[in-house]
């Protein structure tokens, strides 16, 4: 803290320096000490500045510029800072794409800078220069390319603004090699406004005492929150909302974790591999209440069919997400910590047994159909489930779980515990096969304290596998759990219900992961029997350094509960 | 699809690079089309203008106006009917003038439009026909028959009926500025 002050300090007077160094200070006066990159011609005047200064700033070399990307993400959603990665032109900054998309539609703040070619080039086809502005335009928060070494310190300050205000998102800042070289006139302000843009709307006081007067007429409600109650830093104000007025409260993928997964108004996931008692009870509830979520297609299924019996509340930063897939009936628009607070002292003390016992009724018929079988099988074959049902038992709930895309992904998603927030990590917009390494890495190095097990299938982990070479060489203690069926088992799921089992290109041949592991000099262990599977999974949380756990799993395993696309769902199936 | 209608559609923004081809992706990517598209200053200074003009459904203009509004550099965004405003186009023709002289027709559809003749030489005229789409379309299927050497129309421009809240919105966010310096 004492050092940041002075950097501080030293940077708000004006310094003559080069743009490289500009870019350093004010990435340390943003307060940032990791970045994950892969340098390159184009943005050499840079890392010659991070050599300078690494005994501040740490550089994290990736062994791909995806894999920056999805590090820096897994960093800021571990943290709640802003994840900043690094790239050359041209090749290195298109491999970024993948990574920012992520960001955007997952709402994660990150700052990408990339090299470019000197502004005279530009345009004219030079080596390695592509138009990564045009690119990143429809998948960035913001963006921005500075060809002069003045303008460094403005617009990085707006990026780290734009990139962790309002909604967070991704900024993308390209900067030329002349300007990285070129002289400035170096001072540091951070930005906290910007004329066009405001971040979060004010809270209307009218319609927050409407929400509450409905909520307190309910008879039936029910909260679906989201991803804006971790990123609104607002789970204490969410927590005491829910137990005031007794609203059971079902999460979105990205909202797990913002309370703990064993709180007794905790009814689980909906959506289109959640559970089955607030999937089908959103079609029983008189006021359902969104939190913090945007109403994805696979929450909702059929809107057509979506909750018309209730009137919605809406609970949201960002107006553009109020009545686009839901229609509400009253919008509170604002950061979700101010909205709760505010909203607290207008609801009344209240419980709902009877209407809570409905949940409860339903999980029982959830449990005894699926959830006993996958956590506690007696079929010979191994279940994902079973492998997640030992990682709570090892690490109680205390891990950070960082979740590929797939069915592994389901049901890390499903059965993991949780105690703290930010505790899920994972590719939910974009689903992204690959973010989960790499994401892993960037949880790890933000929250060193923390236990983080990656939780990967066999066909996203091939994706950034090379990301086992930034484990070795920084020295990352995270536990990768491959969960390997041999097959595509989304897409190959799919295929067996929709398809008529025409598993057109979803079986893998797959490599031996143990000796790719043991290259790289992490441990590894292959589980094949149930047997073997507790003591690894103990085996692996006790290890000090990083692990590598590959579980056989039964090839031609579901995921159920299930909405097929384009059904609702109160039609939810449980086979 | 029968309840599309013609929007104007008025795009308040801070003057940089790249916010056009922002707000164009957010069109495309709903694969609607952009009918005709102009840029200008505005009646604020430093503040830019794109005029649009789409036909698409009210529930769909009006979330492209929340995505609109979403980019960081936009000020505000609006959508009108024809209804609620005074809209024109403009159009360029180029004939050769020879014609001029030589078919007396010509001379009455320049009278008859209101065109107005911008330049005359030995090779070709200018001729510059402002009005709505009817109109011009109109004075080009009756030059047509004589040879047109080139024919451009402009997007549309518009100004509303009533007042557009901008100024008052931009003053608004003028105080707070100043008050977030002075507090500063």
């Amino acid at each position: 803290m004492e050092e940041q002050a002075t950097i501080l300090e030293k940077t708000t007077k004006t310094q003559t320096m080069s743009g490289s160094e500009a870019i350093i200070h004010c990435l340390l006066a943003e307060g940032v000490d990791l970045i994950y990159g892969y340098p390159g011609g184009a943005i050499m005047p840079m890392y010659d500045e991070l050599y300078k200064f690494q005994d501040k700033l740490q550089h994290v070399l990736t062994r791909h510029e995806q894999g920056a990307t999805h590090a820096a993400q897994g960093y800021a959603r571990a943290t709640g800072k802003v994840g900043v990665a690094v790239a050359t032109s041209g090749p290195g900054a298109t491999n970024l794409i993948t990574g920012i998309a992520d960001a955007q539609i997952d709402s994660t703040p990150m700052v990408c800078i990339t090299g470019q070619v000197a502004s005279h080039l530009l345009g004219s086809d030079a080596f390695q220069e592509t138009d990564i502005i045009g690119i990143s335009t429809p998948v960035t928060k913001w963006n921005y390319q500075i060809t002069k070494a003045s303008e460094i310190p403005e617009v990085l300050a707006k990026a780290f603004y734009i990139a962790n205000s309002g909604r967070p998102g991704p900024v993308l800042i390209d900067i030329t090699k002349d300007a990285q070289f070129g002289e400035l006139d170096f001072a540091y302000a951070k930005c906290n406004y910007i004329r066009s843009y405001t971040p979060v709307p004010d809270v209307n006081e009218v319609a927050l005492q409407q929400a509450a007067a409905l909520i307190n007429n309910a008879k039936k409600p029910m909260i679906v929150w989201g991803q804006g109650v971790i990123l609104g830093k607002a789970e204490a104000e969410f927590k005491a909302v829910i137990e005031k007025a007794g609203i059971p409260s079902a999460w979105t993928i990205l909202g797990l974790s913002a309370i703990p997964t064993s709180h007794p108004l905790n009814i689980g996931m909906v959506g289109m591999h959640g559970n089955y008692a607030p999937n089908v009870l959103t079609n029983e509830c008189d006021v359902l209440i969104a939190i913090g979520m945007r109403f994805d297609d696979r929450v909702t299924g059929n809107l057509a069919t979506y909750a018309k019996q209730a009137k919605v509340i809406h609970f949201e930063i960002d107006p553009a997400e109020v009545n686009k897939n839901v229609k509400a009936d009253i919008a509170v628009l604002g950061d979700a910590k101010e909205s709760l607070h505010k909203l607290l002292p207008l609801l009344k003390e209240n419980t709902h047994p009877r209407w809570l016992q409905k949940f409860k009724d339903l999980y029982k018929v959830e449990y005894d159909k699926i959830i006993v079988n996958d956590l506690t099988p007696t079929k010979e074959g191994l279940t994902m489930g079973e492998v997640l049902h030992h990682i709570n038992k090892a690490t109680e709930g205390n891990a950070i779980i960082v979740s590929d895309v797939g069915q592994h992904q389901m049901i890390a998603c499903r059965y993991a515990k949780f105690n703290k927030s930010k505790s899920n990590i994972t590719s939910g917009g974009l689903g992204t096969m690959g973010f989960a390494l790499p994401a892993a890495i960037g949880a790890k190095m933000g929250a060193p304290e923390r236990e983080v097990v990656a939780i990967i299938g066999d066909g996203g982990y091939q994706m950034t596998i090379q990301e086992l070479g930034t484990i070795f060489q920084s020295e990352v203690p995270v536990k990768i759990v491959v969960l390997n069926n041999e097959f595509l088992g989304m897409v190959r799921q799919w295929q067996q219900l929709f398809f008529e089992k025409r598993y057109a290109s979803t079986e893998l041949k797959n490599p031996d992961f143990i000796k790719i592991a043991q290259g790289y000099n992490i441990e590894a262990q292959r589980v094949i029997k149930r047997e073997e599977l507790a003591d690894a999974v103990t085996k692996m949380i006790a290890s000090k350094d990083s692990f590598f756990l590959e579980v056989m799993v039964e090839k031609e395993d579901n995921v159920f509960p299930m909405i097929p696309t384009g059904a609702s769902v109160a039609d939810i199936r449980l086979e | 699809m029968n309840d599309q209608k013609t929007y104007t559609v008025s795009i308040y923004t801070e003057n940089n690079i790249g916010l056009l081809n922002r707000i164009s992706a957010i069109f495309q990517r709903r694969h609607i089309n952009i009918e005709s598209l102009s840029a200008s200053e505005s009646e604020i200074d430093d503040v830019f203008r794109f005029t649009l003009v789409v036909k698409v459904t009210e529930e769909q203009i009006r979330k492209i106006i929340g995505q609109i509004e979403r980019q960081v550099e936009v000020i505000k965004a609006y959508y009108h009917t024809d209804e609620e405003t005074i809209f024109t186009e403009s159009a360029l023709f180029k004939i050769k003038s020879d014609l001029l002289f030589e078919e007396r027709q010509i001379q009455n559809i320049i009278k008859e439009s209101n065109a107005r003749i911008v330049t005359v030489n030995k090779e070709f005229f200018v001729l510059e026909k402002s009005g709505r789409r009817a109109e011009i379309e109109l004075v080009y299927r009756e030059l047509k028959p004589f040879g047109i050497m080139q024919f451009v129309r402009s997007g549309r421009i518009a100004v509303t009926k009533t007042e557009m809240p901008i100024s008052s919105l931009l003053s608004s966010i003028g105080n707070q500025e100043e008050t977030a310096f002075a507090k500063a």
